[in-house]
């Protein structure tokens, strides 16, 4: 977990989302639609995104989870896409960030030279009722130049 | 309100005939447990209950996809992102990895498996409707061995598929198109199910003006994806003549399809598409004919 090995008992019918929030304590993953859509509970298991919401914690057993507590390098500094979010205000409540921040990872791991088109298709499937998503582009795209 | 699942247990089958004996000893009380998109949403939303789910995970191996002679075997855990990110898919049905990446989004098409879009029978399914046209055997075990089933003989109905008490979904192999053939697949979608999809595959002869057969299929408006032979019939013949043609093809399809009014839209504005799409699907499958490789989507 975040690059910290836990052991815990849970039930089966126990979902990611809530061993995260109700067990550990890690409460920035959050929880909207609860049915897959949304993209608020993204965490990535074993570099892969998952809805948390509907996603069993089973599936947890020996991989790593990373949420939004383990994204920054350390104490008081902040990873590349955390920091491009402040820069281009890509957030206003706030309630999807955790989400679209580890979607934006997992986006780039993969494909860091990922074209604006192929940003937007991979990011459409997170909701913000807020920022009408020109700044979360624009800030991944801020993130994809200082790779470059 | 965050919604509960009821309690179950799960097991942890090492091989397909373990899974299998648990599936006929539970009965209705038990179920297959794969990806879990579709089977948690369900038991989440009170539809399915089950108090026990046999995790076929644990099964070594039911997530390779391995070039077999001419075609390409795809065991059934093979997750959507897997497909589209596999090389071996990539290069040698492209149309499929490009159907696979634009099913549902990330976090599903990591999770959810070819084997569950296939067995939840969802009439929505982009993979089905694609696989309608490119013919695949879907090879099905349980206790007392295995046995090849087609896909229109598999999709039975809306959410039913031909399985048997204590049957499986190994594995679907998927015939590589030829150099002589061209596929197309195109989609709307304004929310997480598409609301059409349209799949074409032409077979064109020596210089690619002549379409000697055809394939088409819809889904997401019929009870299950569907192909319709007389709008292929329509599909065979010069390019020039099947071009004029279109309209009658597509109106073929919409008829055999048996098209409902409902939320996504009304049954003319479903025709309407269809004729829309055939046309696009024409146009991207014969625009390359000198290139050698077929399946090129959108
Ligand atoms: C939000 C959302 C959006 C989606 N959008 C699309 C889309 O755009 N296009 C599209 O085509 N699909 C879409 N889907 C469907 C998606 O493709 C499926 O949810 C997924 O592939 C199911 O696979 P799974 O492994 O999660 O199945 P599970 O949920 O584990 O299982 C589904 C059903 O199949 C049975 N099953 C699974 N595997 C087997 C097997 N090998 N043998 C026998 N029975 C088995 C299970 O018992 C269960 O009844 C969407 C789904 C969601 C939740
Ligand atoms: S809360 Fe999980 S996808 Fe919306
Ligand atoms: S910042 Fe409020 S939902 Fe995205």
């Amino acid at each position: 977990m975040n690059g910290v090995a836990v052991e815990q008992e849970i039930e089966p019918q126990e979902s990611l989302a809530s061993f995260l929030r109700e067990r550990l304590r890690l409460t920035g993953t959050k929880v909207s639609c609860d049915v897959q859509v949304c993209g608020a509970c993204t965490v990535l298991v074993d570099g892969l995104p998952v809805s948390a919401c509907t996603y069993l914690a089973y599936e947890a057993r020996d991989r790593d989870v990373l949420t939004v507590e383990g994204l920054a390098p350390s104490d008081g500094e902040l990873h590349p896409l955390q920091r491009a979010f402040l820069e281009d205000n890509a957030y206003q409540c706030g309630f999807c960030t955790s989400g679209m921040l580890l979607t934006a990872k997992s986006l780039l791991d993969t494909n860091p030279t990922a074209t604006e088109e192929e940003i937007v298709e991979y990011m459409d499937g997170n909701l913000c009722r807020c920022t009408g998503y020109r700044p979360i582009v624009a800030a991944i795209k801020r993130v994809q130049g200082e790779l470059a | 309100m965050p919604m509960f699942l009821p309690r179950f247990t799960i097991d942890q089958p090492s091989t397909l005939g373990e899974a299998s004996r648990l599936l006929r000893e539970y009965g209705e009380d038990g179920c297959v447990y794969a990806g879990g998109t579709e089977l948690l949403l369900a038991m989440k939303k009170g539809g399915l209950r089950y108090g026990h789910l046999v995790d076929i995970k644990t099964v070594p191996g039911l997530d390779a996809v391995a070039q077999q002679d001419g075609a390409v075997r795809i065991g059934a855990l093979a997750t959507h992102m897997a497909l589209e990110r596999s090389s071996l898919v990539r290069s040698k049905l492209p149309i499929f990895a490009q159907v696979e990446a634009r099913v549902a989004n990330p976090r599903v098409r990591a999770s959810g498996t070819l084997g569950g879009n296939l067995c939840f029978g969802e009439p929505h399914s982009d993979p089905a409707t694609l696989l309608l046209c490119l013919e695949p055997t879907l090879r099905v075990t349980g206790a007392d061995g295995s046995r090849e089933v087609p896909l229109p003989v598999f999709m039975v109905g809306p959410y039913e598929v031909a399985l048997e008490p204590g049957e499986l979904l190994e594995s679907v192999t998927v015939p590589l198109l030829g150099a002589h053939q061209r596929a197309a697949y195109r989609k709307f979608q304004l929310h997480e199910y598409p609301m059409l999809g349209l799949a074409l595959v032409l077979d064109l002869d020596q210089r690619g003006a002549v379409t000697t057969s055809a394939r088409v299929a819809i889904g997401s408006v019929s009870p299950t994806p569907r192909r319709s032979e007389a709008a292929e019939a329509l599909l065979v013949g010069e390019r020039g003549a099947v071009r004029g043609r279109l309209d009658e093809a597509a109106n073929a399809l919409a008829d055999d399809a048996d098209l409902l009014d409902d939320h996504e839209g009304s049954a003319e504005y479903k025709r309407h598409l269809i004729g829309v799409f055939l046309k696009q699907a024409f146009e991207e499958a014969t625009a390359d004919t000198s290139a050698a490789s077929g399946g090129r989507g959108s």
